[in-house]
């Protein structure tokens, strides 16, 4: 099969959506003439024009604000944020109109918006560009938030946040973009809601998302040397959450480790950890064990960054004291 | 303007629109000094001839975003009093089946893309649903409704940026009644009005008495068809006065006697009824509309206070539009 990068197969999935529905537009900083800063939308001005393609200034509120109004008005605005950190300045129209216009209206109105934005550590990029927010993002009801990992994830998840008629935070991790894998050749989707393993285990269950999906994946590689067989569940999204995968791969395996990369304080990753000990208790050989970032702001210098956010062999430490071993 | 004549049937219009509010409100401040009502009521008792003035030059099409205090536009919008009134009580019959309340009501059929309790959202809202228009190919204009103190927030400059940048068919209508809720306009702003802004993004603006249907009517027109014809937005700013305070409840105090008083002999309905007598509008016929919207008034709250609560069980109903039970659930 073919293998395209993360950021490439994003863009198919967001180029096809552009031929196929005409209602479909992206806006933001930088996404027109540019084709983004990392060129995920390089020639969509020159092919779909200015009046589906835009520009954005610098005025986040300002844009994502206009997506909820154009959504509402028959639009599917993909709007994107340059870095997830930007959120700080848009929360408005994301968290009290986007999330909040259906609900309030008693189903009168829908807000089919897609909000796309990189996040992630790893990049050197400091305390303002390198969050992970998602689970921000999870305690505001009325929005879904998918987190993809691999090229052909990406691209059918991007297809169906494009499609759904919610508002999607689509959060992309930028140290994945240049990441290459299979991508099928005809047109797939992949519905929001619906978690993978992408590695099968007997002894114990990694739940995970984004890039640490691939550190629990090589921590699985090691593990398996000695002896202690994985496996390794990515929710892709995580509203909807696939409650039926995870209950699934908990009562085969007994154990879990919850594995992301934003920080561990109201972290996704107590979330999940309350709803298995709540449901799934008797199922459980061990306390549920997090991995996640340092309480703190994610640093600069190399040495003090990659201290900051879980690597494998922290998923290998956490997975051996789960299992006692 | 003054000289203009205008037809019997549009005053009487006017008059009925701006009757129709006040009556409305009145019957909300009466409801919540009895305790009947719950939750925050913001009238715009005072503003009545912004609202029926500017929707009267509106075609059924048009599109508006409001505020807080955003009954008055709504209903001049041409939505339902009974609606309405069940949706300020949280009545399933409400607009909103009783899921927004005083500060959420919609009706998208009519146009009505909603209040909004976060003062300057409305704003980017507006400007976006002009987008959409833009890029439809369509011809509706939308009007984005904001008070003096919304001009304040980012997102004035920012949508009103980008809506002239790209010729956005949009009207941005300010509200100007003086005070964002204690404080005046003028302790917090440095120009003597809003509109003068205008020339910073190389728009029109205009400031106009917001207590005459009329001048409020003219000022909106000429914006909503310079918009339609495709030259952009425009800022009309209407100077007005909420005769109550910010809230019920609230007893203004922050107001001086003398300017308050100054304002109460403008009241938009009492000298509009002034002019209609002037026109030579028969009483008797003013009498006619004001009972009529008695009636009407006391009809809608009887409708709300007929009907029922929503069902404890549609709290989890319409988060999402789809897979909405699992949403909920996790």
């Amino acid at each position: 099969m073919r293998k395209l990068s993360v950021s490439h197969a994003i863009r198919e999935g967001m180029h096809e959506e552009m031929l196929r529905d005409e209602s479909v537009i992206m806006l933001g900083e930088d996404v027109g003439k540019m084709g983004n800063v990392f060129g995920i939308t390089l020639g969509f001005i020159e092919e779909f024009g200015e009046n589906r393609v835009i520009d954005t200034p610098i005025s986040e509120a300002g844009f994502v604000g206009m997506s909820v109004g154009a959504a509402m008005c028959g639009i599917r605005p993909v709007a994107e944020l340059m870095y997830v950190d930007f959120i700080s300045v848009c929360m408005d129209p994301v968290m009290n109109q986007a999330a909040k216009m259906r609900y309030m209206t008693g189903g009168q109105i829908n807000v089919p918006m897609v909000l796309r934005a990189p996040m992630g550590s790893g990049r050197r990029n400091a305390g303002q560009h390198s969050q992970c927010l998602e689970s921000l993002f999870t305690a505001i009801p009325g929005l879904k938030v998918v987190c993809p990992s691999t090229a052909a994830d990406a691209k059918g998840l991007i297809k169906a946040a494009i499609r759904d008629d919610d508002p999607v935070m689509f959060i992309e991790h930028k140290l994945l973009y240049a990441k290459k894998g299979e991508v099928p050749e005809e047109e797939y989707i992949i519905p929001l809601g619906k978690a993978d393993i992408k590695r099968e285990g007997k002894d114990v269950t990694i739940i995970t998302w984004s890039r640490q999906v691939f550190f629990a994946l090589d921590a699985a590689e090691e593990l398996a040397k000695e002896g202690i067989d994985a496996e390794v569940l990515d929710l892709r999204s995580l509203v909807p959450l696939d409650w039926e995968a995870i209950k699934e791969s908990v009562s085969k395996t007994h154990n879990v480790v919850i594995v992301h990369e934003g920080v561990k304080r109201s972290g996704f990753g107590g979330e999940l950890s309350a709803q298995i000990t709540e449901e799934l208790f008797d199922e459980l050989d061990s306390p549920v064990e997090r991995v996640a970032a340092l309480n703190v702001v994610p640093p600069f210098a190399p040495t003090l960054e990659d201290e900051f956010f879980p690597h494998a062999e922290d998923i290998v430490k956490a997975v051996k004291k789960v299992l006692n071993k | 303007m003054e000289n203009k004549k205008y037809s019997k049937e549009m005053i009487l219009d006017l008059y009925q629109t701006m009757v129709r509010i006040r009556k409305f409100e009145t019957e909300l401040s009466n409801c919540f000094t009895k305790g009947m009502l719950f939750g925050n009521i913001h009238t715009s008792i005072g503003q009545e001839a912004v609202a029926a003035g500017a929707n009267k030059a509106l075609e059924k099409t048009d599109l508006i975003t409001t505020t807080h205090r955003g009954h008055g536009q709504i209903i001049a919008k041409g939505a339902k009093t009974d609606k309405m009134m069940a949706e300020l009580f949280g009545r399933k019959t409400g607009y909103c089946g009783g899921k927004g309340g005083s500060m959420h009501v919609a009706d998208v059929s009519l146009g009505i893309l909603g209040a909004n309790g976060i003062v300057g959202a409305g704003i980017p809202i507006g400007a976006g649903a002009a987008l959409a228009s833009k890029i439809k190919g369509t011809k509706e204009v939308t009007l984005a409704i904001f008070g003096d103190a919304a001009s304040n927030e980012g997102t004035f400059h920012e949508a009103i940026n980008m809506a002239a940048a790209w010729k956005l068919p949009v009207v941005f209508l300010c509200e100007n009644n003086n005070y964002g809720v204690s404080v005046n306009i003028h302790s917090v702003t440095n120009t003597d009005n809003i509109s003068v802004r205008a020339k910073a993004y190389d728009i029109p603006g205009v400031t106009v008495d917001g207590n005459n249907p009329l001048t409020v009517y003219e000022a909106i027109k000429e914006a909503v068809e310079y918009a339609r014809e495709g030259n952009g937005p425009s800022i009309v700013e209407c100077m007005t006065w909420r005769m109550r305070g910010h809230y019920e409840g609230d007893p203004a105090s922050y107001r001086s006697k003398e300017v308050t008083e100054e304002w109460a002999k403008k009241d938009p309905i009492n000298n509009f009824r002034v002019y209609l007598l002037n026109e030579g509008i028969e009483e008797q016929e003013i009498v006619e509309i004001e009972n009529h919207m008695d009636k009407e008034i006391e009809d809608a709250l009887q409708f709300a206070l007929d009907s029922p609560f929503p069902d404890p069980s549609e709290v989890t109903t319409d988060v999402y539009s789809s897979d909405n039970e699992r949403c909920v659930l996790r």
